[in-house]
């Protein structure tokens, strides 16, 4: 597998790895049952799809190890997860908010994988686009509640976005690992998704009587480079004290 | 499965009992004889419905409670396959307490109202979740002998009279399946693991065992179950014959495992062929269950907290469905 | 049907699920939504998370009426003596019959 592609790959594996922590934090707290079991259910779909990813990667060689390895074994500066998938939480508006964002930044990403030249590549975005599809109908339909529901639903999705939609541009950056991607396996530049992601969020903020956020065009990439929020030393810590604490051990 | 261990006699749910006409309750009576499953529509006596409503509300918030000590494990479960295991685990037991609330809706008792009994104390839960996991290995203990305790319990009950529990209960049955597995396979892996590994799944075990023997209930002899909770196949099987069920099977499990009973009276009767057990400390377990226990103040409060920073979650949800009704209906006039 | 419904947040819908393509949806139970959508999305969470049904239904509870206990005599009883539906009530030549393919 082409090496830039296979970057490309890594970014969405983790992207995936660490929405699936974020959501998991949710158990057994959701404002009602029917909620715990839904945002447990795109957890699950993101673990899956991380495996997924990960066991993709080892099998064409790119890595070493197993994809336990790769998801527990790196350290900070090797996730290349973007930034918007660390933020803490908050709010159910919050959670939500950063959920709707990545479901349509990676529904269209995985829409557009159609045109790859690897079989083994579109199959997987096949598999995923599926599920993301449901995820986006999920995060897209309660922003649309919370939206147009209280004054203080309004309100507190209001705030989400003020936080949350400076992690946005990054999604679009092309850098020289997709342009590289693009040229050599035809991924499609990240810069391409930006007018149907905008129009996937401007139906929704229509439907659900919010103002429609305008697009900056720039952006530093820096999760894809490895560079985090303080938020990724804190939710590693976590994930991985079993792995460190018992070096060498068997789950 | 959560049912056996508290203990019966409260009377929260006492719906104004007229003496039951005695026409109606032989029909009743010879129904339940005959096999048949009583539903919603059926006439039924106040006791059956309190009795029932109790049982199957207590069930679902043991489900609802059960998922928060395995939930502290969520986020550092130590591999990709497990860490999904137990998410999968612990939403199926979000999916179980909502099937035992629709269950218990048909009885004329609201979920709102449920949540707010369980949040108030009115209503309890079983007493195992009190106890807090402290380890990794409590994940594969859990799943071994919580799960395997749940499983003979709703195995048995769910043989009962009324359908709509009948029916959950099926459907809990097949999916607990994996869990009980999940569970075995990661005490496999500790106790054939690093000496640290063997020294944690033995210290959970350790742990684990006494209070899950608790949650078959009391014994016979100490039991308020009357004879028409067995009458009325609300009771299927006793708390002795099933933990003793319990006991054979699982002591045999330990020792395959490597693993040891924290039980120095524990003898094998060759005579029955049963597993004699040392005394179980019923005043724990009452103490535990009137609210002493190691976390009964932290489950509470996640709950409680989880309830109100939602309220206005699901006010927005009505305010969003009314306001959109409304206009569907002006929509159909115009 | 009856919903309770003390002060409630959500609306009680039942879930019926068409497990195999050509097969009736059968009621595998209930969920608690605020409007429909949110009902469809949770009643696909809830009921069916394993195996593949082709289909799924919510109905709010109160929009479904049901025959009572005690409807039960004067609706269904009778049928049972209407043999007339059935085949046994009727006698042709047994080597007439043999030729029904």
């Amino acid at each position: 597998m082409n090496r830039s592609a296979a970057e490309v790959l890594l970014r969405l594996g983790d992207d995936y790895l660490i929405n699936g922590q974020r959501l998991s934090e949710w158990c057994g707290h959701a404002p009602m049952l029917e909620e715990d079991i839904a945002l447990t259910n795109i957890a699950l779909d993101s673990f899956g799809a991380a495996q997924l990813i990960y066991t993709m990667l080892i099998s064409e060689g790119i890595h070493k190890g197993s994809a336990d390895d790769l998801a527990f074994a790196r350290s900070e500066r090797e996730y290349l997860n973007c930034q918007l998938a660390e933020q803490p939480n908050g709010d159910f508006a919050h959670t939500i908010l950063r959920q709707f964002i990545f479901d349509a930044f990676a529904f269209h990403f995985l829409s557009n994988l159609k045109q790859m030249n690897e079989p083994i590549v579109r199959s997987v975005a096949a598999k995923l686009l599926k599920e993301k599809t449901y995820h986006l109908r999920h995060s897209g339909e309660w922003v649309v509640r919370l939206g147009d529901g209280t004054d203080e639903s309004r309100s507190r999705t209001e705030n989400a976005f003020k936080s949350l939609w400076r992690f946005v541009p990054e999604l679009f950056v092309d850098d020289d690992i997709i342009l590289a991607a693009n040229k050599e396996t035809n991924f499609p530049l990240y810069s391409t998704l930006k007018s149907e992601f905008q129009e996937t969020i401007a139906t929704i903020y229509g439907r659900a009587k919010l103002e429609i956020p305008m697009m900056k065009n720039s952006g530093r990439t820096t999760g894809r480079r490895g560079i985090h929020t303080e938020y990724l030393g804190h939710l590693l810590s976590e994930m991985q004290i079993l792995r460190r604490s018992y070096p060498g051990a068997a789950w | 499965m959560y049912g056996n261990d508290i203990p019966t006699g409260s009377t929260q749910y006492n719906i104004p009992t007229m003496s039951d006409p005695p026409e109606m309750l032989k029909g009743f009576s010879e129904m339940i004889e005959r096999g048949e499953k009583i539903e919603s529509r059926d006439w039924m006596p106040a006791r059956y419905r309190n009795q029932l409503i109790r049982m199957i509300s207590q069930h679902a918030h043991s489900e609802i409670i059960g998922m928060l000590p395995e939930g502290n494990w969520i986020t550092r479960a130590p591999s990709l396959k497990r860490k999904i295991a137990l998410l999968a685990k612990v939403q199926d037991e979000a999916g179980h307490g909502l099937y035992l609330y629709s269950a218990a809706e048909t009885l004329g008792i609201s979920r709102d109202t449920m949540t707010e009994h369980l949040l108030t104390r009115q209503a309890k839960y079983s007493n195992i979740f009190n106890y807090p996991t402290l380890a990794w290995a409590d994940m594969g203990i859990i799943g071994w002998l919580v799960d395997g305790a749940a499983i003979i319990n709703q195995t048995i009950n769910s043989k009962n009279s009324f359908g709509p529990y009948a029916r959950a209960l099926i459907r809990i049955c097949r999916e607990e399946a994996f869990h009980k597995k999940q569970g075995m396979e990661i005490v496999a892996t500790l106790a054939t693991g690093t000496l640290e590994q063997k020294a944690m799944v033995q210290d959970s075990l350790n742990r684990w065992w006494w209070p899950t023997l608790m949650m078959f209930g009391p014994p016979d002899s100490d039991s308020t179950n009357s004879k028409e909770t067995l009458e009325w196949k609300i009771k299927i099987q006793s708390n002795d014959e099933m933990r003793q069920r319990f006991i054979d099977m699982t002591v045999e499990q330990a020792h395959a495992f490597g693993l040891s009973i924290p039980d120095e009276d524990l003898r094998f009767n060759e005579t029955t062929r049963h597993w004699e057990i040392g005394k179980i400390d019923w005043e724990e377990f009452f103490s535990v269950i009137n609210g002493d226990g190691p976390c009964n103040e932290e489950r509470l409060n996640a709950k409680r907290k989880a309830w109100e920073e939602g309220s206005w979650v699901r006010k927005a949800a009505k305010a969003h469905a009314d306001r959109h009704s409304q206009q569907q209906r002006e929509t159909n006039h115009s | 049907m009856t919903a309770p419904t003390k002060n409630e947040s959500t609306v009680l819908w039942e879930v019926f699920l068409q497990e195999r393509s050509g097969s009736p949806h059968t009621h595998a139970g209930s969920i608690r939504a605020a409007d429909a959508e949110m009902a469809l999305q949770n009643a696909r969470d809830v009921y069916a998370r394993r195996g593949l049904p082709e289909s799924v239904w919510v109905v709010r509870t109160t929009d479904i009426t049901t025959s009572s206990a005690t409807d039960r005599e004067s609706f269904f009883e009778p049928v049972k003596d209407k043999t007339f539906r059935h085949t046994r009530d009727y006698v042709v030549p047994r080597d007439i019959e043999r030729l029904e393919r």
